[in-house]
């Protein structure tokens, strides 16, 4: 699982596809905490295979990328 | 083929459609909108600085400020936050606006400046991406500013306030403020008409996520082109609008508010572009996300308005090309002081770069630079 809440983009991509690279995971759960970052995640988890689902969690954001 | 944002193409279509109102509303020459020149024009209007041309309480950057604070609380993604590296923020905010006013505009201005002919942009454009590029390398290898919190609401708004404060001053008590008589500062729309225009504009910018730098950068990091459209939109329209209004002259030497110092155009972009790739977003984007609720990218902005004051204080911003008596081209520049500016915030810039990547990466760095 990734937390990237309190980080702005580009951080919160960054973190993922670091993760993405090194271990090309089947599934991975991202934490943000703006709209910014969950529009750009799930814009390059999807340019990689992904498939996004998010899911509001107070004021903070759980993304789930499935391959 | 990816997918057009077609959001980001109209934020950046109407930033460029404002541009071109703006000038021919009375705005310098390809200056319908630059933050760098109009948050020193701002520093210039509360007395930080002297220079009696650049001096204007700029209402684009209210409006932007406020407008951006609007659609959020309106969206409901105002969120107070601080406290991710903020004095670090101030000195990038102090060097990318030294940088900025070395070139004579910020990465907007650039666009907008291409758009109008000016062939010293291109130059700024190759040391803007020069400067991007280092600073993905960073990014790359961790390099981050660290977290930033939840704090109240009110740390959240006080670059709104600061700025709904200079409007009312602006508007009601203006003999509190210097203006220009003379000079760019001198040169401006109406300002009422400017604060609705930056008003809209900085209402879509912060839907958009518009950024100039964060164009280039997501292009180069993840091959993700959504930003660029924004940049390549504003562009576009104001190449448009200068050659139906005559004003498109192509050429280097004796441009709008610009000095054909090649060298000098590029290390004030690449600084400008490396400073904002640290920062997370151009000095536009800063003032979007100050109005978000973002209190480092206020302290940002703020960095960016003492900068401004020390270029001119100092002399470290360029002086555009001129004519003599004789009618003979003066190239403009910059000073040496203004020059070891430069180079200084590149001593800066590399510091902040290495001391905030991952232990592992400095180690790395380390060694590098002791081979």
């Amino acid at each position: 699982m990734i937390d990237a809440r309190g980080y702005s983009c580009p951080t919160p991509v960054v973190m993922v596809q670091k993760e993405v690279k090194q271990s090309s995971p089947a599934e991975l759960e991202v934490l943000v905490d703006n709209q910014c970052s969950v529009e750009n995640v799930t814009r390059y988890a999807g340019g990689s295979g992904y498939q996004v689902s998010v899911t509001p969690e107070g004021r903070d954001f759980r993304l789930l990328l499935k391959k | 083929m990816k997918k057009v944002n077609w959001v980001v193409v109209a934020a950046g279509g109407l930033v460029g459609l404002a541009a071109v109102a703006l000038t021919m509303l009375g705005n310098p020459s390809n200056m319908g909108f630059c933050i760098a020149c109009f948050l020193r024009d701002v520093a210039g209007a509360v007395g930080l600085h002297g220079a009696a041309k650049v001096q204007y309480a700029r209402p684009e950057v209210i409006g932007l400020v406020l407008g951006a604070f609007i659609m959020s609380v309106a969206g409901k993604e105002f969120r107070a936050k601080a406290g991710s590296s903020p004095a670090t923020r101030f000195v990038l905010g102090v060097f990318v606006m030294i940088g900025a006013l070395a070139f004579l505009g910020c990465p907007l201005r650039m666009v907008l400046r291409l758009g109008g002919g000016d062939a010293n942009a291109i130059v700024g454009l190759v040391g803007f991406t020069l400067g991007i590029l280092v600073g993905v390398q960073f990014l790359k290898r961790g390099f981050s500013l660290k977290r930033a919190y939840e704090v109240g609401r009110a740390e959240g708004g006080v670059l709104p306030a600061v700025m709904a404060g200079l409007l009312l001053i602006l508007l009601a008590v203006p003999s509190l403020l210097k203006f220009s008589e003379e000079g760019p500062g001198s040169k401006h729309a109406p300002a009422l008409v400017a604060l609705v225009v930056a008003l809209a504009v900085g209402a879509l910018a912060q839907r958009a996520r518009l950024c100039t730098v964060g164009g280039i950068r997501d292009a180069l990091l993840f091959q993700d082109f959504k930003l660029l459209y924004g940049f390549i939109a504003i562009f576009l329209v104001v190449l448009v609008g200068n050659l139906i209004n005559g004003n498109f002259h192509f050429g280097f030497t004796l441009q709008p508010i610009a000095h054909s110092s090649h060298l000098w155009n590029l290390l004030g972009m690449t600084l400008v572009g490396w400073g904002s790739v640290l920062l997370g977003g151009c000095p536009l984007r800063q003032l979007i996300l100050a109005g978000e609720g973002n209190g480092d990218s206020a302290v940002t902005v703020f960095g960016m308005i003492v900068g401004g004051a020390l270029a001119h204080n100092f002399g470290l911003a360029g002086n555009p090309d001129a004519l003599n008596e004789a009618k003979e081209l003066v190239v403009g520049g910059i000073s040496n002081t203004g020059k070891v500016a430069v180079l200084l915030g590149f001593a800066v810039l590399a510091v902040i770069s290495v001391v905030n990547l991952p232990k592992e990466e400095k180690v790395a760095a380390r060694q590098t630079t002791a081979v």
